[in-house]
């Protein structure tokens, strides 16, 4: 195993991941490192890449004509980020801003979709995982339409 | 020892503003003071010729003050947050369950908040950073609905110096925030827990306990080393007017601190 191998198997994507597995997701796999401020990908770019964040801290943002950025997530160690090179038409939906030093891993996606096309074991194991993360996001998306730290209603006629 | 049926003046000492809608009372006793109280307990405070309503208390055990934080949403509260230094309030208790129950020493104590949640772990908070060896560590995880809406937000970095691992999310932000985004129980993932070391206490809204406790007890932490803080609607405090009744509980006398084991059948009942 090479020495991003012995890294990537401690990231939580790699956790459960054979050996030969391992070493194959490692081929193409680079280890970097972004500084603080540096932008990933702005909204509407070619999707190609996935990160796999180790340390630090990335913002999804979008930009809103007439205000700032608003930051739709933060991803932070442990998370994965990029997702939308998965299906067509493989174009960001949202900006990515390093908003310290991060390092990660980073994948190019079309050595992943290679891998997952020439090992369909690898393949499940690795959409299995991203899937996993996409229902994840969309579940906290959801309950954050919740609005739960909203004040209670004016008709739950609380006199508290 | 004064009877908790009647309530005790206290007169006002301090008062800060924390958010647009949450303010945080110092209060002294005016006549004897109430039964020294335990992180997580109530107490009924009444605002006169308002109402009285359960405020957990937010401040450190021991000595006669006490501190509650209040968001105003409805008369009593709209009337407390609007009271002034000098101004005397009633108050009644403590009443109910403690933080204490779950005792983590010699384990990972970690602190899950939503919202105006952080009031009741704080006295839970500043007593577990008095005596920081006797926890592995140290973990809070807050949620709000903004930047704005933090309470206590001056109070993060002293305990981040105090040894305390602090993650702060917000639901919804713009660029010049440096903190993270998103809910609350993502934090857990990136919190590296050992789940079988680990012993969390929860308070927010039900229901972003109930999704954090099923989150942390997804993640390995048994039931019985979750706890979490529930509210019906308490009044007389002393488990006789049954007012605050969940199920078999008396949520004044059995609650507010409620073990995840005894809670999640029965917050799952619609009807309770």
């Amino acid at each position: 195993m090479n020495d991003v191998g012995a890294e990537l198997a401690s990231h939580p994507f790699a956790a459960g991941l054979t050996q030969s597995q391992l070493d194959r997701l490692a081929a193409i796999t680079s280890s970097i490192e972004v500084q603080a401020g540096t932008r990933l990908f702005e909204e509407d770019g070619q999707a190609t890449s996935l990160w796999l964040i180790r340390t630090g801290q990335i913002a999804l943002d979008l930009h809103v004509p007439g205000r700032d950025r608003l930051i739709v997530e933060t991803l932070g160690p442990g998370d994965e980020l990029g997702l939308s090179w998965l299906l067509p038409p493989a174009r960001w939906k949202f900006g990515a801003v390093a908003q310290v030093d991060v390092s990660a891993f980073e994948l190019s996606s079309a050595a992943v979709t290679g891998l997952c096309e020439s090992d369909h074991e690898l393949g499940y194991q690795l959409t299995w995982r991203l899937l996993g993360t996409a229902i994840g996001r969309l579940q906290a998306a959801r309950i954050r339409i919740l609005d739960l730290y909203a004040p209670p209603s004016p008709t739950a006629g609380s006199s508290s | 020892m004064t009877d908790c049926r009647y309530p005790v003046r206290y007169r006002i000492s301090s008062r800060v503003e924390e958010t647009h809608d949450t303010v945080t009372l110092t209060l002294e006793p005016a006549d004897d003071p109430i039964a020294a109280f335990r992180p997580g307990q109530f107490t009924m405070l009444y605002s006169f010729g308002v109402g009285e309503i359960p405020i957990s208390v937010s401040g450190l055990p021991g000595g006669p003050s006490l501190t509650h934080t209040i968001r105003s949403v409805g008369a009593v509260s709209a009337s407390l947050c609007a009271a002034r230094p000098g101004q005397v309030i009633g108050v009644r208790g403590p009443f109910g369950t403690t933080w204490d129950d779950a005792d983590a020493a010699g384990r990972d104590l970690l602190l899950v908040a939503g919202g105006i949640g952080l009031a009741p772990l704080r006295p839970a908070l500043l007593s577990a950073l008095a005596q920081p060896a006797r926890y592995r560590r140290i973990i809070l995880l807050a949620g709000a609905r903004s930047p704005a809406e933090l309470v206590f937000a001056a109070e993060y970095d002293q305990w981040r110096e105090r040894g305390a691992e602090v993650g702060i999310t917000v639901d919804k932000a713009d660029a010049s925030w440096p903190g993270q985004v998103g809910v609350v129980t993502q934090l857990i993932g990136r919190a590296n827990l050992d789940p079988a070391g680990t012993t969390a206490l929860i308070c927010g809204p039900e229901v972003m306990m109930r999704i954090t406790a099923r989150a942390l007890t997804g993640a390995g932490l048994p039931s019985p080393s979750v706890w979490i803080s529930l509210e019906r609607n308490m009044q007389c405090g002393i488990a006789e007017c049954g007012h605050c009744q969940l199920g078999p509980l008396l949520l004044c006398r059995d609650g507010p601190v409620v073990n995840f084991g005894v809670a999640e059948p029965l917050i799952a009942v619609r009807e309770l």
